[in-house]
């Protein structure tokens, strides 16, 4: 009758508390410095930001007191995010477009498809040695060397194997009756994907690009020997060919700088793009969120 | 009948919108053909730029660890070392404590709403740029586990691998700090696989009396472990690949120590380190380099890969 109830004394009980208790231990030891970094970064960060801090050029590191601003480094993650982008979205949703829509599952697709995995997974540095190669060293863009544009090409490297990703898994949860209704009514194959699926799988790919674009924004290790750094306001296109600076690569060079304000500058630096990385991904999660709920209904 | 055979004949499409067609459908594959492209490029051109090197070293340069461009002698094996031993420490610290956390927000010990909010903080705490971190460990990983270091050599300092004085930054702060950047990746794939189990397999289980933990282990693990191990080698290749946070944290010195108190060196924080301002054959050694390490990871991903397709879930 006794052993209906439960015993506390039984050895798998006692088994099952153990255990229990020691995974709320690994969560807690996972997610307590997690939440402590995250909040450390942001009131650190967020008690540097002045006004001056976006619009002037930063002080070349020495004993000045003050560091004066990151302007130039938060435009140059803008732009050279951008050329990132301009480059990495048509060839990656064009891609995702023949892998999703027109290949078979054939030998082709299946490789492409490996290739894309394999190049998500090339260490960034790689993709930065590679341009170094490729543009910097061969002075191939005009003559210059170490140049923004330089930069964007290898963070597109980066952004390449997410935007083929997201496109090729979005265009595949359209569902076949919209492709049949539209081939069916007359429709050519490319009207079809591009009036029917794309719109339709829109907001996924959307959200997947965004995340993709967040990611490289924070990128430094691909921009350390193609882009490098400059400490001057960017104030033309001409600009695009010459040393640029980005808030990833500021982090680094000042962080490693002896001097407590560029150590400042730095943490500004973190907050910013922390900040503007973490806000889209929360912002993007609640609309998928948002969406499945109103799905549901 | 001749009505419909004109009828039949007007049914075909306009020539410029069949071009169009064509065009579109052979753009969309030339794009797609550029990752191949592109993939290819990079191990080549690495390769070939790393040719001069690789002809006048051969493997010696894998297993000596000289670094003297005045010389002109290269030898990579104190990075390759320090890539290996950091991402495999920090996996070995990684692993028990991110499948934990994972076990923890897919059983029901807390409630749902409890479960997610951690899910999605870890989940977050992947997009965070790894120079950020780097920053964090330079300015309050380093003062605060300065103790615990001295504590460590004063203690432990019998052991090769904490026989050094800890004079700042180190490997060991470098595996910490890799530790914070795989736990998102581990615990999230095994989050993921997790819960594809099949809830009859759980049921099953509990219907023939097995405890909570018992099923875990037996079953919902077992079940689970190929994408667990794929999770896990991703995070290989990604700890491997790591630059940033581990260049700015590690010391960067090339000389062989197997103390984890000492600085050390990988293989990305060299190339991060010295490739802005190599000239002559010491471009050519870093290419080998950066050529190690792609090949190294590269083997590390593919195998990921090959273990999802053969082991993947059959339910």
């Amino acid at each position: 009758m006794n052993s209906l109830y439960y015993q506390k004394r039984l050895s798998r009980n006692i088994g099952d508390k153990f255990f229990t208790s020691l995974s709320v231990i690994c969560a807690l030891i996972a997610i307590l410095p997690l939440i402590f970094l995250v909040t450390y970064i942001l009131i650190k960060g967020g008690s540097q930001i002045t006004p001056e801090l976006f619009t002037l050029e930063p002080n070349p590191p020495g004993d000045d007191l003050d560091a004066g601003g990151i302007n130039p480094a938060l435009i140059g993650t803008l732009i050279i995010t951008t050329i990132a982008s301009i480059i990495a979205i048509p060839v990656g949703v064009g891609g995702g477009i023949y892998l999703a829509e027109y290949s078979k599952g054939g030998v082709f697709s299946r490789f492409i498809r490996f290739g894309v995995n394999v190049l998500a997974g090339v260490p960034s540095i790689i993709a930065g040695v590679f341009i170094y190669a490729l543009v910097v060293s061969t002075k191939i863009l005009f003559g210059s060397m170490y140049s923004g544009l330089a930069g964007g090409m290898a963070l597109s490297i980066l952004m390449l194997p997410t935007v083929i990703k997201t496109t090729d898994e979005g265009l595949k949860l359209v569902p076949n009756e919209l492709r049949y209704a539209s081939l069916g009514v007359g429709a050519s194959m490319y009207t079809t994907i591009l009036k029917v699926t794309l719109p339709s799988a829109f907001r996924s790919i959307a959200t997947g690009v965004v995340l993709g674009i967040a990611r490289a924004a924070g990128e430094t290790a691909p921009l350390i020997f193609t882009a490098l750094f400059s400490y001057y306001y960017i104030t033309g296109f001409g600009d695009l060919f010459y040393e640029m600076g980005s808030l990833a690569v500021l982090i680094y060079n000042f962080a490693l700088e002896p001097y407590d304000a560029q150590n400042k500058l730095a943490w500004a630096a973190s907050f910013i793009l922390v900040l503007s990385i973490l806000s889209v991904n929360i912002f993007s999660r609640v609309l998928a969120a948002f969406t499945e709920k109103t799905k549901r209904v | 009948m001749e009505e419909k055979l004109t009828l039949f004949k007007n049914r075909k499409r306009f020539g410029i919108e069949k071009n169009i067609d064509i065009i579109f459908k052979n753009t969309a594959l030339v794009l797609s053909s550029f990752v191949a492209i592109i993939l290819l490029g990079i191990i080549l051109v690495v390769f070939f730029q790393s040719f001069e090197s690789f002809s006048r070293y051969g493997l010696k340069f894998l297993v000596t660890s000289e670094w003297n461009p005045v010389k002109d002698e290269y030898g990579a094996f104190t990075a390759i070392y320090g890539t290996l031993v950091t991402s495999f420490l920090s996996l070995l610290i990684t692993i028990p404590l991110g499948v934990g956390t994972a076990i923890f927000i897919t059983e029901d010990f807390v409630p749902k709403v409890f479960r997610e909010i951690i899910g999605s903080f870890v989940e977050l705490l992947a997009a965070i740029p790894s120079v950020v971190l780097g920053l964090w460990a330079i300015f309050v990983m380093e003062p605060s586990f300065r103790a615990f270091f001295v504590f460590l050599h004063n203690f432990f300092g019998w052991i090769p691998l904490f026989s050094t004085e800890p004079t700042g930054r180190n490997s060991f702060l470098a595996i910490l700090i890799l530790v914070v950047m795989l736990l998102p990746i581990v615990t999230s794939i095994s989050r993921d696989s997790l819960n594809q189990v099949p809830k009859k397999l759980r049921n099953a289980a509990y219907g023939i009396g097995a405890s909570r933990w018992k099923t875990i282990f037996s079953v919902i693990l077992p079940a689970a472990l190929s994408g667990i191990m794929a999770g896990v080698l991703l995070a290989l290749g990604r700890a491997m690949g790591e630059t940033m946070a581990v260049t700015m944290i590690i010391g960067n010195s090339n000389a062989f120590s197997w103390s984890l108190l000492s600085p050390g060196y990988t293989i990305s924080s060299m190339l991060a380190n010295q490739f802005g301002e190599a000239d002559g054959s010491q471009v050519s050694s870093l290419f080998y380099a950066a050529f190690v390490l792609m090949i190294l990871s590269l083997v590390v991903n593919i195998f990921a890969q090959w273990l999802v397709k053969k082991f993947s879930l059959k339910y």
